[in-house]
């Protein structure tokens, strides 16, 4: 057992530093265009100082890190309050499924513009119908001369209006039982059959979207892992989604404790005892957040792949964010009810992280029947 | 960067997991806490393993290992629900380690390593186990003293946890001890949070058993969402404390700036871990948990005094506020 960092991982935690602070863009500009353009800068300044694809294999332009030093990247990010890169969908769950499926053709055609930010990409799984219970999407793809018409609607998809790809999931054949009959395509977003539509959330803000596929078109070298797969190459891009939602949560979680607990200091709080066991619990949390990442790593060392326990880091993630960004607001009173003020907007926004990228429940199943072995119901 | 045990560890807890399956089967656990005794044989057994020196150093007759492997045995024994003295003559062994003047290690140390001098520790409330032992570490407000058992009057205390021995100090001034207890005092700590994560683990494996195998309304209950999702609550709690509890047992051979919030974070988080845990566990029993028949109240009540034992979580979480810069 050896909780701190040796001293390859130190030097590489100070490179990381020294280059976040040489390079740190500043503040996110107001509006949702602005703040846009502002983070694919961002992820022009990354690729070139070589971070954009810290996870992705050398081979493929990324640097080929090792989990420790994966870790280290995230966590420097958080501290320093570096902004996620613009195509964070395509570095984080993209890339890794063409490299993982995908044809040298494919490989050839799509890495680089993802690391470089060059082409965004947005990912097409979620509808109004099917939200958990993913697999029972209906989205359709009929076969046609060279490639497919996909034809259905997806939502809560993160910058589709900014993006040239969508990661789509849609029915190929609805004969078969429901996960077997699912593809997976690159579908093409510029074209006159895809309409997107901004998604305006609790926050006043659209972060997300909905999109109507009308006939859009795919060709054939677009469909990846091959007809009737998409379930199994959509599990790959969910696992690296939870695994990427874990890397810096614990110091951006971290981070904003030591904020409130500024707040708590400025409302001159300090000394009620409520609000001291409520901060008390929210250190304690944290902790055990940024530890049991550690405990997993170290497992996932061993065993090469990443466990269930990934889920119980994303469901103490969401219940320590939103319990803190109440908190603040609680101590913050009436202040604390104003539009547009940062912690009102994190309060509203992290109603949210216990639904997005895998809602609490589905959680909870997991580890019941993933760690627990439980039986399912279902 | 590794957060795991070590094979040396790993081994310590194997053979502590077998060794207490086979001596503390539920049946022996319940006969000695129905009767409110201890088997002199089982203590001498585990003096054997060399499980109470295990922390202490060799120059005092222990194994001179660490709190790490402290922490394994104390899981393993809440894990068993052991009716064995062993909490307490490690929670005095430290202390004495830690605060006590070399003629007062060389005096005591060696009993409490070997097993055959026990040490207990009392705060101002309730004694550990402090009945046929040789020395009491007194935990007061103003520094912490060393009662010889001659001089020490205790009165009995009948408490919900039957698996341990507990009784009150009435009289005996003793010594002082003359170091810092701050350090040890922490280190206790750990152990009890150690302890605690065992009985927490205990009780969520009981629940899970049950869970897969009763079957109501033509399912096992463990596929009804109202009954897994406790079940996977009761990992949530398990393993934050978990990683806490052992991260701090860590920062204690390590790291022992960090001990203090360490301590103290893990002491709360286990508290309350280790009763929510039990509570759920008899709630997924149904009515089977509630009856005096089951093993499950030995856990919920000795979860109940480990809780209360140096520093309740509310306490703990006081210091951790405190330690993070409020007030």
């Amino acid at each position: 057992m050896d909780l701190t960092l040796n001293e390859s991982e130190e030097a590489f935690r100070d490179e990381v530093r020294s280059w976040l602070e040489a390079n740190h863009p500043g503040r996110e500009p107001h509006g949702d265009e602005a703040a846009f353009a502002f983070r694919r800068e961002w992820q022009r300044q990354l690729h070139e100082g070589g971070w954009a694809g810290i996870s992705w294999p050398q081979e493929f332009g990324g640097r080929g890190a090792t989990l420790i030093e994966q870790a280290i990247f995230s966590s420097e990010m958080a501290r320093a309050d570096a902004p996620a890169p613009a195509n964070i969908l395509g570095l984080v769950m993209g890339g890794p499924v063409i490299m993982a499926h995908g044809s040298d053709e494919q490989k050839e055609r799509w890495l680089e513009p993802i690391l470089s930010g060059e082409e965004i990409w947005c990912q097409g799984f979620s509808e109004p119908e099917s939200g958990s219970d993913l697999a029972s999407l209906k989205t359709k793809a009929v076969k046609v001369d060279g490639g497919w018409k996909v034809t259905g609607q997806k939502v809560w998809t993160t910058f589709a209006h900014e993006s040239k790809w969508c990661m789509l999931v849609a029915r190929t054949d609805s004969e078969v039982a429901k996960h077997k009959g699912l593809s997976y395509f690159i579908c093409d977003m510029e074209q006159d059959g895809v309409e997107v539509r901004p998604l305006v959330q609790i926050t006043g803000e659209a972060e997300f979207n909905e999109v109507f596929f009308e006939e859009a078109f795919v060709a054939d070298e677009n469909l990846v892992g091959g007809e009737g797969n998409g379930w199994m190459v959509a599990i790959t891009t969910l696992m690296n989604e939870r695994a990427g939602l874990g890397g810096g949560a614990a110091v951006a979680v971290s981070r904003d404790l030591g904020q409130l607990i500024e707040v708590v200091r400025e409302h001159g709080l300090e000394d009620d005892p409520e609000i001291r066991t409520r901060v008390a619990d929210l250190l304690i949390g944290c902790e055990a957040l940024r530890l049991g990442g550690m405990r997993a790593m170290t497992a996932q060392m061993k065993t090469g792949i990443p466990g269930p326990e990934g889920s119980l880091g994303k469901w103490e993630w969401a219940t320590l964010n939103q319990s803190l960004t109440e908190l603040a607001c609680d101590v913050l009173g009436p202040e604390g009810l104003e539009r547009g003020t940062p912690w009102t907007y994190r309060m509203l926004r992290s109603r949210a992280n216990s639904i997005e990228g895998g809602t609490t429940e589905v959680m909870k199943n997991i580890i019941a029947e993933r760690v627990l072995g439980l039986p399912r119901l279902r | 960067m590794r957060f795991d045990f070590n094979d040396e560890q790993a081994e310590i807890k194997e053979t502590a997991r077998q060794f207490l399956a086979a001596r503390f089967r539920p049946d022996k656990v319940r006969e000695l806490a129905e009767a409110g005794a201890y088997e002199d044989a089982l203590w001498t057994e585990v003096s054997e393993l060399g499980w109470p020196g295990i922390a202490i150093a060799e120059e005092h007759g222990g194994q001179g290992l660490g709190m790490v492997e402290l922490v394994v045995l104390c899981e393993e024994l809440g894990f068993a629900c052991a009716p064995l003295p062993f909490l307490a003559n490690a929670a005095a062994g430290l202390v004495i380690d830690g605060a006590g003047s070399d003629e007062q290690k060389a005096e005591h140390l060696p009993g409490i390593a070997s097993g055959e001098a026990r040490g207990a520790v009392t705060d101002e409330a309730v004694a550990l186990d402090a009945d046929g032992a040789a020395a009491i570490v007194v935990l007061a407000a103003d520094g912490p003293r060393l009662v010889a058992a001659a001089d020490a009057a205790l009165e009995p205390l009948e408490l919900i946890d039957q698996t341990r021995r507990y009784s009150r100090l009435t009289a005996g001034a003793g010594e002082p001890l003359p170091g810092d207890a701050d350090a040890a005092a922490d280190r206790m700590v750990v152990a009890v949070a150690a302890e605690l994560v065992g009985i927490g683990q205990r009780a969520m494996e009981m629940a899970v058993e049950y869970a897969k195998e009763r079957e109501q309304f033509g399912r096992p209950i463990g596929a009804y969402q109202g009954v897994s999702h406790a079940c996977a609550k009761m990992v949530y709690d398990i393993e934050e404390a978990r990683s806490l509890t052992y991260a701090a047992a860590w920062a204690a051979d390590a790291e022992p700036e960090s001990l203090p919030l360490a301590a103290a974070m893990a002491k709360a988080r286990a508290s309350e871990a280790a009763w929510d845990v039990c509570k759920a566990s008899i709630q997924v029993h149904g009515g089977i948990g509630f009856t005096w028949e089951h093993d499950l109240h030995f856990l919920l009540k000795r979860a109940r005094a480990d809780a209360q034992l140096f520093g309740t979580a509310a306490q703990h979480k006081d210091r951790v506020a405190a330690l993070a810069g409020l007030g």
